[in-house]
């Protein structure tokens, strides 16, 4: 039977991966205040990846840390979007509001959850996100509705992620037994609310919504694409290489 | 660099009550995008309640070279601070 930790485990690997891949920007951003705007959202992320791995350790009897930094790719549950390669500076603001439309639906039903310490930490992380997508919805308006070239590469961004937008929105067994025992919603509840919210952004934007219902699957089974190797790779070397060390 | 965004000031009011304090400035291509990046670039650390944001091209400063005549006159003139009047003790602090 699915518990909490299920949850925990699927929403942490989510946010730890997407925050890895958004503090890859690190002193790499087109100015100066988007570095670091893109690093306090790193860092938000994988605050609330802390709160979640921790809360999925108790059951399985592992630490946070040893559970980010000592599994191989087949053990995490994330989405794959999270996992998707930054590209350029649009595509990474995409992802971002993509998700962030998802994550911030998902919060704001997780705080009403029948199990107290996930509404404890989806009404922490929800204050966050609403600022994350806030920031990443205004940039894609602003970038998708700019110059030339901005769109271009916004209207690419979107086709390229499109495929991987409804994983967020298609539940397992796992996400059934969840939601009936009210822990968390049944992600095919969220779409509606999404799509309305996505649809004003993506007008706004003069962006084109893609048609194709099409979806990769798997992250949240340990299915994942190429990518994950290569970014678990580098963020779990020091512990892999050293084992134990702290500093 | 006419490509460059404008600089804006940053005003931050670090608790409810007091006056908002230059902290420093940033690039922005407008007004609510400078709100939003003096939040991430000079609030990160609790620092504020609320967040001013000003054009520096907006500001009219003093002319340092001016200095003499704009200030250097009120140095002479102590009588000017309060601090020739008695207080008697049960006013308390003033």
């Amino acid at each position: 039977m699915a518990d909490a930790a299920d949850l925990a485990l699927r929403m942490g690997d989510s946010t730890l991966i997407l925050g890895h891949r958004v503090s890859e920007w690190c002193g790499h951003a087109p100015i100066l205040e988007e570095d670091i705007a893109l690093a306090n959202i790193a860092l938000d992320l994988i605050g609330q990846a802390q709160m979640w791995l921790g809360l999925a350790g108790e059951t399985l009897g592992r630490s946070a840390d040893q559970l980010a930094f000592l599994r191989d790719a087949g053990a995490f549950r994330n989405l794959l979007i999270c996992e998707r390669p930054n590209g350029d500076f649009g595509h990474t603001l995409m992802r971002q509001c993509l998700f962030d439309g998802w994550h911030l639906a998902m919060l704001r039903r997780l705080i009403g959850s029948s199990e107290p310490r996930v509404a404890e930490i989806a009404a922490k992380a929800e204050r966050e996100v609403a600022y994350h997508f806030e920031r990443s919805s205004d940039l894609v308006i602003r970038l998708g509705d700019g110059t030339g070239e901005s769109h271009a590469r916004m209207q690419a961004a979107l086709d390229a992620l499109w495929p991987w937008v409804g994983e967020m929105f298609t539940g397992d067994a796992t996400d059934a037994e969840l939601a009936g025992a009210g822990i968390a919603p049944a992600p095919e509840s969220l779409r509606a609310e999404w799509d309305a919210t996505m649809d004003e952004v993506l007008a706004e934007s003069t962006l084109i919504r893609p048609e194709s219902d099409f979806a990769q699957l798997g992250g949240k089974q340990g299915r994942h694409t190429e990518h994950l190797g290569h970014l678990l790779a580098e963020m779990q070397f020091l512990q892999r290489a050293y084992p134990g060390a702290t500093w | 660099m006419s490509n460059e965004w404008p600089l804006w000031e940053i005003f931050i009011r670090g608790q409810n009550g007091l006056s908002h304090r230059h902290v420093g400035s940033l690039h922005a291509p407008d007004a609510e995008m400078a709100v939003k990046n003096a939040r991430d670039v000079y609030s990160r650390r609790n620092e504020g309640v609320s967040i001013w944001v000003v054009k520096s091209a907006d500001i009219t400063a003093s002319v340092p070279g001016e200095k003499g005549p704009m200030f250097e006159p009120s140095q002479s003139k102590i009588y000017r601070h309060p601090t020739f009047y008695e207080i008697p003790d049960d006013v308390g602090h003033m």
